[in-house]
């Protein structure tokens, strides 16, 4: 431990460091690891059993959301596991929605028509926009549920078709592994699938092949070189400000653990930069593999 | 695919995958992810408390001061004046913008101000140069100007879907092969802000946020406390953009403004054809008053002349309807909610 820690030590050292220009985005682990689903390509392998984060209280959520607003957190974004697996949920949205707009990555399969009808009433008591994302891994139960689970895909939809027929105007999301998602062609079968649906005005985001990608290399082995030195060049050339391309300069995740640096890394010890966000405004040094990704590919989470 | 498979090897496939769903679904029990590795859950809460920090009240506050403190941007303040007209995205829209002019002239306005994005979607780009040249107008850079003016390949306008880039696409190479170099030389001479005087209201000018030439700041998507913040930082009574295509004015519990001046170029998506800017006026002891303008213009001609070019049905479909048919992916809920495609 203590040599693979003086390694870690001398890598840090050694990475560029992001700084945070502003906190416009601000993420909770709401539901922690905890998903009523397993799928396969969960890059922080939640499931029913996954406690490494745990549901978020109100109260919890409340603490983050006043020093949020302080700072001028400009939007909200809710994932899990599932997020309406969190009981108080939808006290935590109506919360969120007296500061700022909010959005909530969902798998579809808690969108019963009373919970939707629900939500519908909270997006209108306020005047910020709740958004909701519900993914799917692809147009027919053959390729998405081997991915999310076996009748997985009916019951995504139904969600989906609830959420629309309450006036949510939910954003689809489309992760499959195929590259035809990324055409054309493959938008053009999603939203017909969705328009037989009764999905009238469908609004659809088509995850761009590079996170199929991205995903294949953080399952795998990284290779040494793929690490982010402090003499690499970021968008604009070397320097603190060439690394405004990447979320964590401009977000944070809260989880019950805590908070970190972003959406990817909850699952390192060493993304966890602090207890309050007050803690976490300084930088932090791009020393994951995942960085690596994240600078190549242009990931970001939110929509 | 309609190749058969023995049907023991399907039970032998599917009680396979069913294995391996349970292990998932069960592999957590007492246990956590650490990056690859499944750990004992106390080992990884453990390591997680080690790392970050846990500062004191006064660190905090310290740091909180840091992160918020203003910054000085050394834009020279223009003005006073008691009345201003300001718009934004022209979109080659000569029509619109004639009509502009002739009815800022019309109210009063001393000063007129285009924040950016003078081409894409409408036809013949070369006819807005000389009318905002003649009518004197006070420009900023938006993406359009930024991008046409250092030659870059796309309009960075920053729609993520595939649809949306085709089309920006096509507005862009459309708009960049009929600019002369001279037109867009004169663009990239631009500021990227300005700062101007209504009575004794600092405000700031910007195209899509203070942060960044491309943001989209929708009434619905910004929060209050994030306005408060950005004026906070940039020391202004109010802050002016454009770029997302709906107009929307803000005044914040400081008593400050927050507006989105909407753009000339097509309109609001809201089944109507005329489209918006902005009328700022110094109401003395009243404070600043801010009006959302709509201005009608020959749509019907802007439209003939967007067949005649060959431009996309999509775009002469909202000339003439008022609704969007493309870019409505970006559209946050509730402006989505009020479309119509
Ligand atoms: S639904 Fe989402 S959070 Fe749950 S297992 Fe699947 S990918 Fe992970
Ligand atoms: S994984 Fe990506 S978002 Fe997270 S710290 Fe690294 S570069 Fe930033």
């Amino acid at each position: 431990m203590v040599a693979a820690e003086g390694q870690r030590q001398e890598l840090t050292a050694a990475s560029p460091r992001v700084a945070l220009r502003s906190l416009d985005t601000l993420w909770f682990q709401v539901a922690g690891t905890l998903c009523n689903l397993a799928c396969s390509h969960c890059f922080i392998s939640c499931s029913p059993t996954n406690r490494t984060h745990e549901h978020m209280s109100l109260e919890q959520v409340r603490t983050y959301l006043e020093e949020g607003v302080r700072l001028g957190v400009k939007e909200y974004y809710f994932t899990g596991g599932e997020p309406f697996l969190n009981p108080q949920m939808e006290e935590i949205l109506e919360a969120a929605l007296a500061c700022g707009p909010a959005t909530v990555l969902s798998n579809g399969l808690l969108l019963d028509v009373e919970r939707c009808r629900r939500l519908k009433a909270l997006s209108e008591a306020s005047d910020y926009s709740l958004d909701l994302r519900i993914s799917l891994d692809g147009y027919d139960a053959e390729s998405n549920d081997p991915i999310r689970g076996e009748g997985t895909f009916e019951r995504i939809l139904k969600g989906a078709v609830n959420a629309e027929e309450a006036g949510l105007t939910p954003v689809m999301t489309v992760t499959e592994v195929l590259q035809e998602n990324a055409t054309q062609q493959g938008r053009q079968r999603f939203l017909a699938l969705l328009e037989a649906r009764g999905i009238a005005r469908p609004r659809l985001k088509i995850l761009p092949v590079f996170q199929l990608g991205a995903e294949a290399e953080r399952s795998g082995a990284y290779a040494e070189w793929q690490r982010l030195a402090s003499t690499d060049e970021g968008e604009d050339g070397p320097g603190a400000e060439s690394w405004e391309h990447l979320q964590c300069s401009s977000c944070r995740m809260v989880t019950d653990q805590g908070v970190w640096v972003c959406p990817i890394l909850i699952n390192e010890p060493t993304g966890r930069m602090g207890e309050r966000l007050t803690d976490t405004l300084d930088s932090f040094p791009l020393d994951h593999p995942a960085c690596w990704t994240c600078h190549v590919h242009g990931v970001s989470c939110k929509t | 695919m309609s190749q058969r498979i023995p049907e023991d090897e399907v039970d032998k496939e599917q009680r396979a995958r069913r294995d391996v769903a349970v292990d998932k679904l069960t592999a957590h029990r007492g246990m956590a992810t650490w990056g690859e590795r499944l750990v004992p859950l106390g080992e990884f809460r453990q390591a997680a408390q080690g790392y970050g920090r846990q500062l004191d009240a006064a660190a905090r506050q310290q740091q909180e001061a840091n992160f918020l403190e203003p910054q000085a941007d050394g834009v020279r303040v223009e003005g006073p004046f008691s009345k201003i007209a300001v718009f934004g995205g022209v979109y080659n829209n000569s029509y619109a913008l004639e009509a502009l002019l002739e009815d800022a002239r019309r109210r009063g306005a001393e000063a007129v101000y285009c924040l950016g994005d003078f081409g894409g979607f409408g036809p013949h780009p070369e006819k807005v140069w000389p009318l905002l040249r003649q009518g004197e107008v006070r420009c900023i850079q938006g993406n359009y100007e930024a991008s046409l003016s250092s030659g870059r390949e796309d309009c960075n306008c920053g729609y993520a879907d595939p649809r949306d880039n085709h089309f920006a696409k096509i507005s862009y190479d459309y708009t960049a092969t009929r600019c002369s170099p001279e037109y867009k030389r004169w663009m990239g001479t631009h500021p990227l802000r300005r700062r101007v005087r209504v009575g004794d209201h600092e405000l700031l000018l910007v195209h899509g946020s203070p942060r960044q030439i491309n943001e989209f700041l929708f009434a619905s998507a910004a929060s209050t406390p994030y306005l408060e913040v950005l004026l906070n930082e940039e020391r202004c009574d109010g802050m002016l953009c454009t770029h997302s295509g709906l107009h929307w004015h803000r005044r914040l519990p400081s008593g400050r403004h927050a507006v989105n001046v909407g753009v000339i170029g097509r309109p609001a998506n809201d089944g109507a054809t005329h489209v918006w800017y902005s009328l700022l006026t110094d109401g003395g002891a009243a404070g600043l008053s801010v009006e959302l303008a709509p201005l009608v213009y020959d749509h019907q001609s802007l439209a003939q002349d967007m067949r005649d070019e060959d431009l996309p049905q999509e775009f002469v479909e909202t000339i003439l309807t008022g609704w969007w048919t493309t870019c409505l992916e970006i559209l946050p809920a509730k402006e989505r909610a009020r479309s119509k495609f």
